[in-house]
């Protein structure tokens, strides 16, 4: 498995997604421009020009035409996937983190970062189907209870009912969508105990994956699969948010993803990266570490990077994936037959 | 008073008491109403014991009797004795006259001011000899009513029946001759088996906070020492760790053991409130099973700190150190010109005299005997050789020594069995700028003690470090420039050469700095740790091969288990990544590792010498594969069962896991239309879009097959 090397970026990497159809990859990084690049070969295809700041994260709808993206200089844009022109800019009065489209691509939740006076904040933006008649508007805003904390990453539930986020108080919370109601937080005793730094969704919804800066004394908790019972919408408050794996590895996390194909999880991270120059190479421990989801046992893992990796996501085909890290590249891995017949 | 009672009461009396601010009511000073406060009462009790003991009063008795005469002079003795010892309070000193013949009645009561002033002039006292027949016997006053209950009668003391303890030594006698190692990480410590057939460890005893700075076990693995603000307690028994015994030593730091685990040595330290003065040192001596203090040294630190390796905070411990073999007989501490020998018989010194040696700067016992090795360097500036003595105790009389010229410095190495003593000496070159290394060997056993002189191949090589074969005949020696030494292997025995060192072989250009001999001789590790970042070499000495190179990251410590089996690596807290310990088999086979945060410490639980003679030792080691036949069976049946466990264990969770999967399925086909309704009807599930791709081609179509095939054969 040679991987591809893309080197486009100036600064470290922060995001990666693939379309739908797994022919795109797009890619986010301190510099202010989001990359396009062939899923298949790796080459450019081209950027997203007009963010003033870093760029955190990034969604793409369904039909592959838009793209959103979320970052510091404190908007969301919308944006043509195809020509690459600004469609819309949705402005805070802090950076934005995280952006994440609904089901059926009418929503799109945008969280913003506690900023000055600002706390952090959920926010819900109706996108229009044609860019003219796009606004601004907040359909809902949710204020998180722990305000002066960060949230890293927000996303859609089942059939657009609830929000499932979580951040740097390390506590995952699910919100209606339509009320704004916060539903159910985890606990810290059996959730993570410090920064949730990633939070991925499965393929068809059933359960995600959460990584976190964690990694106590007591019990190593650097990432966990948490499984959304979906109910009928009636009994909303029965819905439920149960823990149901846990995955143990000796770094901090940074980033995670799932296979869509087989049952197998992938992590990255590693050393914080201020410490990283200050130890030998090999102290950092910038792998991308492959679980099995259910027995949850290491299976391998990819080495490479020579920072922190800061994102990771699979093709829909699952036959590759793609890393970022902290060195401003982005790797991408085409998995040799091997990978398909490991047996544990 | 009830909370009900009182709000009726100021019911009664018209009062809100939601109205009352309570702090806002002022007491008239003095007054309090009757009602006591709690501290007042502490106040009150210590007042009490203050003033009705006699603590501070001692009695001396066996004083001479002296006419009044001479009154006056016996009293200023007295007064000179004891103003020494505590401030005597004015009249304080009281010796009764017989009011017949003027005479004194031959003892004086004297108050100080303390009760510790008295207690240690009772101490220090008791025995004193004045001249030939008048030896002191000195008192507390306030033990004249237990004195005075002591029977005319000797009463036969009862015999107490014999309850038979616990087995401490039980977990010598697990079924699958497992060994124990004790880890300490986070706030909690842990004793495990090490299951190397389980590849896995089996918890025996778990606690937190069971010791507030370290845990050790004794020498032959019986107890396990933890250290507390109260002192030190030892832990052990049949089948979880009780508490044995406790000794007490306030804010001790540092504990020692006797060889045969008889006698406890507790170290505590206290920092000078004068930064100039020298922190003051306690030494205690504790018999192990009763718990009774046998001896106890204070001192100032500078009395306990000469000499010898590894000094912590001021004092080298250990600062006294014990004669080889199980007796425990004899111990030894170093001060400057001096080696003072104590025995255990009657915690003194050995002829009640300090050995006098000008200048010792080190000594070293023999593993098994009572022979003392000592280091006396160079004086005079060159003119008094350097010296290298062996000395046999309890005679004192010099077994041998070696006068050594131009000697910078020397070293003392041991053989486990007592057969051999090597000294590491470092001479200067002509110039004096800069020193080389050679070895001067002993062969104890021999007759005459003769000395032999080992130069490495090349002279100027550094030596980084040394290490006797345990129980063997062989050294191995790391020298040469860093970062790439080379690794020398000798033997003092060999078949052609009879009684002549020789050099064994060679390894050229190692990444090594310490080395780790298996217990039982024949392997050895050859381990570059810190700067080397844990690279580990497993070599077997005899065949003089590599069995295993490997590397555990960062490693800080090693240790082999006591049967030379297993070897644990570990990396403690001084790094912050990856804490925790790997256990590998004697060659150098992984065998699994746990991975533990803020980890401190890992020790093997020690075990006693076997009761094997040699001669049946070699008798088991020649006819191994009969023996090893019965274990290597159950070898199989152990991996055979973990590895129906193991099938057994994955397929619960791949159960488990479909359930949920369809669980989830039959939610998500209800839903369907949903999803289908907020994509503006866009069919959304997998089956659809299989269709879908059908439709649009081909080509794609064949790959989505071949993933599914995949599919089903996981």
């Amino acid at each position: 498995m040679r991987p591809i090397l893309m080197k486009g970026h100036e600064r470290p990497l922060t995001f990666l997604r693939y379309n739908r159809d797994g022919d795109m990859l797009f890619s986010c990084a301190k510099d202010h421009t989001p990359t396009l690049w062939y899923a298949d070969n790796g080459e450019r295809h081209g950027t997203y020009r007009g963010h003033n700041g870093a760029v955190w994260c990034c969604d793409v709808s369904r039909d592959s035409s838009r793209l959103i993206t979320g970052s510091a200089d404190q908007t969301a844009k919308l944006w043509d996937v195809k020509t690459g022109t600004q469609l819309f800019s949705f402005k805070f009065s802090s950076p934005a983190r995280s952006v994440d489209f609904s089901v059926g691509d009418k929503l799109a939740v945008i969280t913003t970062d506690p900023f000055m006076e600002r706390t952090s904040a959920i926010h819900v933006k109706r996108i229009a189907d044609d860019p003219q008649d796009q606004d601004g508007e907040s359909v809902l805003v949710l204020e998180n209870p722990e305000g002066r904390k960060r949230i890293n990453r927000a996303v859609w539930g089942p059939l657009n009912q609830t929000i499932v986020s979580g951040g740097e108080d390390a506590v995952l919370r699910i919100w209606d969508a339509e009320t704004g109601k916060l539903l159910k937080e985890t606990d810290k005793e059996v959730g993570h105990k410090q920064t949730i730094t990633s939070l991925c969704k499965s393929a068809d919804d059933s359960h995600f994956l959460t990584g976190s800066l964690d990694k106590t004394a007591k019990a190593c908790l650097p990432f966990l699969l948490y499984l959304l019972f979906h109910n009928p919408p009636v009994l909303w408050d029965m819905r439920t948010l149960t823990l149901i794996k846990t995955y143990t590895s000796g770094v901090p996390v940074n980033a995670v993803s799932m296979s869509p194909l087989l049952d197998h999880v992938v992590i990255g991270g590693g050393q914080d990266a201020s410490a990283v120059t200050t130890t030998d190479h090999r102290a950092g421990n910038f792998e991308a570490k492959f679980y099995d989801k259910i027995l949850q046992e290491e299976i391998g893992g990819v080495k490479g990077h020579f920072g922190p990796i800061n994102a990771l996501a699979f093709n829909p085909d699952g036959r590759s994936f793609s890393s970022g890290g902290e060195d401003g590249y982005v790797r991408l891995h085409h998995f040799d037959s091997d990978y398909f017949n490991i047996k544990i | 008073m009830a909370e009900l009672d009182i709000d009726t009461r100021a019911a009664k009396l018209g009062i809100d008491w939601s109205q009352v601010n309570l702090d806002s009511i002022q007491l008239p000073p003095g007054e309090n109403f009757g009602i006591e406060s709690d501290d007042e009462g502490v106040y009150h009790d210590d007042q009490l014991e203050f003033d009705t003991g006699f603590g501070n009063i001692i009695v001396v008795d066996n004083l001479p009797v002296v006419p009044k005469t001479k009154f006056e002079k016996l009293e200023n003795v007295l007064k000179k004795i004891y103003s020494q010892l505590g401030v005597i309070k004015e009249k304080g000193l009281w010796m009764p006259v017989d009011p017949n013949t003027g005479m004194t009645l031959g003892y004086c009561f004297i108050e100080f001011n303390t009760p510790q002033e008295a207690q240690n002039a009772k101490e220090k006292t008791h025995g004193y000899k004045l001249d030939k027949s008048h030896i002191f016997a000195v008192n507390m006053f306030d033990d004249f009513d237990r004195l005075m209950n002591v029977k005319e009668e000797w009463e036969a003391p009862q015999t107490k029946p014999y309850v038979p303890g616990e087995n401490l030594q039980k977990w010598l006698t697990d079924e699958k001759a497992r060994d124990q190692l004790v880890t300490r990480s986070g706030p909690d410590t842990e004793v495990f088996w090490n299951d190397a057939r389980q590849k896995n460890t089996e918890l025996v005893h778990k606690r937190p906070y069971w010791t507030e700075s370290y845990v050790q076990w004794s020498p032959l693995g019986t107890y396990l020492v933890t250290l507390h603000k109260q002192g030190a307690a030892v832990w052990g028994g049949a089948d979880t760790f009780t508490r044995l015994m406790r000794y007490q030593h306030n804010m001790v730091k540092l504990v020692d053991f006797s060889p045969g685990e008889k006698y406890l040595v507790t170290y505590h330290s206290q920092e000078p409130s004068n930064p100039r003065d020298a922190s003051k040192v306690e030494i205690k001596v504790f018999d192990v099973r009763t718990g009774r203090m046998m001896r106890d040294f204070k001192g100032s630190a500078d009395e306990f700190s000469i000499g010898g390796p590894g000094g912590v905070a001021g004092a080298s411990w250990p600062v006294f150190r014990w004669a080889g073999g199980k007796d425990d007989k004899y111990f030894a501490k170093l001060s400057k010109n001096t080696i003072s020998v104590y025995e255990t018989e009657t915690f003194g010194l050995i002829d009640k005299k300090s050995i006098k040696v000008d200048n010792v700067v080190d000594i070293c016992w023999s593993p098994t005997d009572s022979i003392l090795s000592l280091f006396v360097p160079e004086q005079g500036g060159g003119n008094q050789p350097a010296k290298v003595a062996l000395v046999q105790i309890p005679s004192k009389v010099e077994l041998r020594q070696k006068n050594l010229f131009s000697v910078s410095d020397c070293k003392m190495y041991w053989q486990s069995s007592g057969e051999y003593l090597a000294v590491k000496v470092d001479r200067y070159t002509k110039t004096k700028k800069s020193t080389y290394s050679g070895f001067e060997l002993f062969r104890i056993k021999e007759r005459d003690i003769p000395i032999e002189v080992l130069e490495l191949d090349n002279k100027n090589d550094k030596i980084i470090a040394f290490a006797w074969e345990p129980k063997g005949h062989r050294f191995a020696v790391i020298h040469g420039d860093q970062p790439r030494p080379d690794v020398s292997f000798y033997t003092m025995k060999t078949t052609q050469h009879g009684g002549r060192v020789t050099k064994l072989g060679t390894l050229k250009a190692k990444q090594a700095n310490a080395l780790f001999w298996s217990p039982t001789g024949k392997y050895i590790i050859l381990a570059g740790l810190k700067n080397f970042n844990g690279q580990l070499e497993f070599f077997n000495v005899d065949e003089l091969e590599t069995m295993a190179t490997t590397e555990h990251f960062m490693a800080t410590d090693i240790e082999w288990d006591p049967t030379g089996r297993y070897v644990a690596t570990a990396v403690t807290s001084v790094h912050e990544m990856e804490n925790g310990f790997t256990i590998w088999s004697f060659n150098g086979k992984l065998l699994y590792r746990n991975l533990k945060d803020h980890f401190f410490q890992l020790a093997w639980r020690p075990r006693p010498p076997s009761f094997l003679s040699p001669e049946k030792e070699e008798e088991i080691a020649k006819n191994l594969k009969k023996y090893s036949k019965k274990y290597e069976l159950e070898d199989q049946d152990v991996s055979l069962l973990l590895s129906e466990q193991d099938r057994e264990k994955r397929k619960a969770l791949k159960e488990e896991w479909e359930k949920w999967v369809k669980q989830w399925k039959s939610l998500h086909e209800e839903e369907k239309l949903a999803r289908q309704s907020l994509r503006d009807g866009e069919v959304s599930d997998e089956e659809e879009e299989e269709d879908e791709a059908k439709e649009v081609k081909e080509v794609e179509f064949e790959d989505v097959i071949e993933v599914t095939e995949e599919v089903v054969q996981e």
